[in-house]
């Protein structure tokens, strides 16, 4: 069986258990059931994926099934850009449904979501597998749609039913955009198979248009500013690991779309397009770390810090196609292999960031952070996976999330060299941002694991929390882990990367297995290089060194005490630092600026003992300027249009008359 | 053999900043209490007070938990490694291409984050005020630090601190605007990321607007001993950095022998000697600043980083 047969096989046993789950989701041994069949399953795919990217990249197998247009059939294919993918969709599948396992037992409504989730599983394989754009586009609406369903699987919690329909909405939208999208690249002909597409010639204005349906239609799915709104309301309403799934998966496969399309089949792409791709990405990177920071809900501030990760992602892929044009093959390879890089790292480690709030939500019933606190003395596992993930996602040596930053800023230095000013003078500015948002996120993950793991409980929740189950620790450390190794082999991942480099960039980083002791050296030696193992080997030698001899020759002797309290005896939980006064000092300084945020005192007057009351203000700029008059203008009209209903049947007469007549007197005057 | 002598080299040069880390505290110090009229104590009151630290127990909060206990050990070593990898008397040691500029900048946040973890773990408003201010802080120094990193990788066309250093004492770089403006922003960095007056007092924990000894007041003993022993090693760091960068003279390069060596060290000797004054006379000379200036001393510092990488992307002569 070709590689194709067999990804396709995996998709419809998964459709299979999706069908069974509908079943048997009342009876008990259901949950068991179907995630360790989707552990099996995705397993398998990832396996057969793997070895098409290690094994023969550059082959591609092809797959025709008979359905999905009449004159086309439905293609499927699995080149190297697909098999990534699949690696990225599959891993996070399988550990997804690891951790399910366990996770699963407490969900309250299952038979809510385990028809759903292997559905959802075989729909992001899908769209990656398509090679024509009907197969595509169904794939697609068919993803976002069970996805939907699992937004609402709580769908009596306050705020989850809006944030289905927002979502609803703006799958719609998206949707249509990638309609229009494959509509003009297809041609009068009607060509819409992916091979067709890409032997054909586009016109510029074309690649235009197509390039900013794409980056409506896959960034609303990506989250990418201004199509960002829904992300942060659908993403955490659905249970922990499907919201990993959503956040670490799903939005890769939109950037699966976009580099599909934009990389591969539209061809030649003008300079702008790269400077609007890279502003673009700047500007969510920027807004969604900030946003993050002032977020006190631990799921809603991963799905805020999501939007970030895919803004840096698209610079990568801005400054790759902006490499690309300009003809500097190494340079477009190296921002490629960086963006890719982020890809699989910003997978894994959120997907490990919302595993551990759903273990947190498991073990205490909260999301609000201000609620939580010293959680690491009941879970001190848990606090240890989750402590690996804000390290990995904040950038530090020698974990994953560094690797790809370094690639970043290494590609960014690459830039002077760029022929169109109007390059020039963006790529130092979004450099800049880039490293303020490395600064913002580190500070951002500081406050979230110091203030829901560390400190003392601030609720009778956090109090009597318990450790999680095996199942679900095994996920974790196994994320952990993984973020670990691309950290410390980070020449492995880059190898494998690069047969999709000389794909759809044409070109490619020097093997870097060659280079010693393990390091990476994408250009040259002298210019840059990076040993993650060796800063792991350094670190943990001195750090053990050190304690072994302390402990050894000088003192090992500890007592404990009463912390300090500033003279006051026995002071309350309350008083610890919260989470909004940890971020105060950056929004006051970032958010008054960038997202209008206000504080109000009300302080009672003079001899009244009510207590004073300190109110925040922080208003998504883009939400209020953009959405609501949209939605507005809509209901507007649609206020006006209501009059139709009621009209006589004279008029309505009269109204279908007219309408004919008039669709004759266009279609006569038609050119 | 010859690896053999490069291990020797290398390894050399982790126990001299090690060793010099403190002694570059006490003549701060030194300096100081004399531009103030006071005796001041011994240079190497330094040594005293972590042996004596290291000597203690540890007191440690009800609600410590172990990240509070293997924080200081994870802050010396990353610290360590960091300042261990900048040149101090020669360039192109044998392991110096394990982590480059970047690496560095990175190496130093990842100790910064142990530290404002640390200071939240056992939940006083004392260490959460000092965790806050911290990342505060960090959220402009980190980003003037890349960016003046960008300004001398430009001019160098090279992210590793040996090929820099190279290139920078060679004599086609020359005086250029946009490393003038790259030097004053990593001094500015370089005193807030120390905790140093203007932004931050060294020399007490009694203000509310201390910000360092705010995140440590809970430590004690051996702990104590290795956060303050990291924090000599990174003003140690920052002073090689700037040293190895802007005043790259008389290294010796990576197979010049015991005499350029010998050469290399005093010199390096005379530069921190140099820094540390300098250093000295700046605290002296100004006042500390309230926390809600300090965006506006270090947003400084990262618009002249910005301006000098982006003259660059203008032009590669300026």
């Amino acid at each position: 069986m070709s590689g194709a047969a067999i990804e396709m096989s995996a998709v419809l046993a998964l459709l299979g258990v999706a069908v069974l789950a509908l079943v048997l989701s009342r009876r008990e041994q259901a949950t068991a059931i179907v995630y360790g069949a989707t552990l099996v399953i995705s397993v398998i795919a990832l396996g057969n994926a793997a070895m098409r990217l290690i094994g023969d990249p550059a082959g591609v197998s092809d797959l025709v099934l008979p359905f999905g247009l009449p004159w086309l059939g439905a293609h499927f294919h699995l080149d190297a850009l697909a098999g990534f993918f699949l690696v990225v969709i599959n891993l996070g599948g399988a550990i997804a449904s690891l951790y399910a396992l366990g996770y699963g037992r407490h969900e309250s409504a299952p038979h809510r979501v385990l028809p759903f989730f292997p559905a959802f599983l075989a729909g992001m394989n899908m769209v990656v597998m398509a090679a024509d754009a009907f197969s595509f586009l169904f794939s697609w609406e068919f993803m976002s749609l069970v996805s939907w369903a699992l937004v609402m699987s709580h769908h009596r919690e306050a705020d989850n039913a809006r944030a289905g329909y927002v979502y609803l909405v703006m799958a719609s939208l998206g949707t249509l955009a990638l309609l229009l999208a494959f509509g003009l690249l297809a041609g009068p002909q009607g060509a819409y198979g992916f091979a067709a597409i890409k032997a054909g010639t586009h016109d510029p204005a074309i690649s235009a248009l197509v390039l900013a349906l794409m980056l409506l239609g896959a960034g609303s799915k990506a989250g990418l500013v201004p199509l960002h709104v829904w992300l942060p309301l659908a993403h955490p309403a659905a249970p922990s690991h499907v919201s990993a799934l959503m956040s670490g998966v799903m939005t890769k496969v939109a950037v699966y779309a976009f580099i599909r399309v934009v990389f591969d089949l539209i061809g030649q792409t003008s300079w702008w397009m790269s400077a609007v791709i890279l502003l673009l990405g700047g500007i969510t990177a920027v807004l969604g770390i900030l946003q993050a920071m002032l977020e006190k809900d631990l799921k809603r501030l991963l799905a805020y810090s999501t939007i970030e990760n895919i803004g840096i992602i698209f610079v990568g892929l801005g400054l790759a196609l902006a490499f690309r044009g300009s003809g500097m093959g190494v340079a477009a390879a190296l921002a490629f292999t960086g963006a890719l890089f982020h890809v699989v790292n910003h997978s894994l480690f959120k997907s490990l960031l919302f595993m551990g709030a759903g273990a947190v939500l498991t073990a205490t019933g909260e999301r609000d952070m201000e609620k939580l606190g010293g959680l690491i003395h009941r879970m001190p596992q848990t606090s240890l996976a989750f402590l690996a993930g804000c390290l990995a996602i904040s950038a530090l040596p020698p974990l994953n999330g560094f690797v790809s930053e370094w690639l970043a800023f290494q590609a960014v230095l690459q830039s002077p060299q760029l022929p169109d000013w109007g390059l020039k003078i963006l790529v130092p500015a979004i450099g800049g941002l880039m490293a303020l948002t490395a600064a913002l996120v580190a500070a951002t993950f500081v406050k979230t694991l110091g203030i829901a793991f560390l400190g003392r409980p601030r609720s009778e929740a956090a109090e009597r929390a318990k450790e999680v189950d095996m199942f679900s620790l095994t996920a974790l450390f196994l994320l952990a882990g993984l973020c670990l190794i691309g950290g410390i082999l980070p020449g492995l991942v880059i190898d494998a990367l690069q047969p999709l480099s000389q794909a759809l960039v044409g070109s490619r980083l020097p093997l870097q297995s060659a280079e010693p002791w393990l390091s990476i050296a994408p250009i040259a030696e002298t210019r840059s290089s990076y040993d993650g193992m060796l800063v792991f080997v350094f670190i943990a030698v001195s750090a053990a060194a050190a304690a072994y001899l302390i402990h050894r020759l000088a003192s090992r002797a500890v007592r404990r005490g009463p912390a300090w309290g500033c003279g006051f005896p026995e002071y309350s939980p309350v008083a610890q630092y919260s989470g909004a006064s940890f971020a105060q000092p950056i929004r006051r300084i970032f958010a008054t600026l960038v997202l209008g945020a206000s504080e109000t005192v009300t302080m009672p007057p003079p001899g009244d003992t009510a207590p004073a009351r300190l109110t925040v203000v922080v208003v998504d700029p883009i939400w209020t300027k953009l959405y609501l008059p949209v939605t507005g203008a809509i209901g507007w009209t649609a206020e006006r249009l209501n009059r139709l209903q009621f009209l006589t049947i004279r008029q309505y007469l009269s109204l279908v008359f007219g309408a004919l007549i008039t669709l004759l007197l266009v279609l006569a005057l038609w050119p | 053999m010859a690896l053999i002598l490069d291990l020797l080299v290398q390894g050399s040069q982790m126990a001299l900043v090690l060793a010099l880390a403190p002694l570059l505290t006490g003549f701060v110090r030194k300096v100081k209490a004399r531009l103030t009229r006071r005796q001041g104590a011994s240079i190497i009151q330094p040594y005293r007070d972590l042996l004596r630290l290291l000597r203690k127990e540890v007191v440690l909060a009800q609600n410590a938990s172990w990240l509070f206990r293997s924080a200081p050990y994870l802050i010396f070593a990353t610290t360590w490694v960091a300042a261990a990898l900048v040149p101090t008397f020669a360039t192109g040691l044998y392991f110096s291409w394990t982590a480059d500029l970047i690496a560095l900048v990175a190496l130093l946040g990842s100790a910064r984050f142990y530290q404002a973890l640390a200071g939240m773990d056992v939940g006083t408003s004392f260490g959460g005020i000092g965790s806050s201010r911290e990342v505060m802080i960090a959220s402009f120094a980190e980003p003037a630090m890349l960016l003046t990193v960008f300004t001398v990788a430009l001019v160098a066309g090279s992210t590793q601190l040996s090929t820099i250093a190279e290139v920078m004492s060679s004599s086609h770089v020359g005086l250029r605007v946009s490393l003038g403006m790259a030097l004053f922003a990593m001094i500015m960095v370089a005193i807030a990321e120390n905790a140093r007056i203007p932004v931050d007092n060294p020399a007490t924990h009694l203000e509310l607007t201390m910000v360092h000894e705010a995140m440590i007041l809970e430590y004690s003993g051996r702990h104590l001993a290795l956060i303050e022993f990291a924090a000599s090693l990174k003003l140690l760091l920052y002073c090689s950095l700037i040293a190895c960068i802007f005043m790259p003279w008389s290294l010796a390069s990576a197979e010049a022998g015991p005499v350029a060596y010998l050469v290399g060290g005093v010199v390096y000797l005379g530069k921190l000697v140099l820094l540390g004054f300098a250093l000295a006379v700046f605290e002296t000379a100004i006042a500390k600043m309230r926390v809600f200036r300090v965006p506006q001393f270090l947003g400084a510092a990262l618009m002249l980083s910005l301006l000098g990488t982006l003259l660059l992307f203008v032009s590669r002569t300026l």
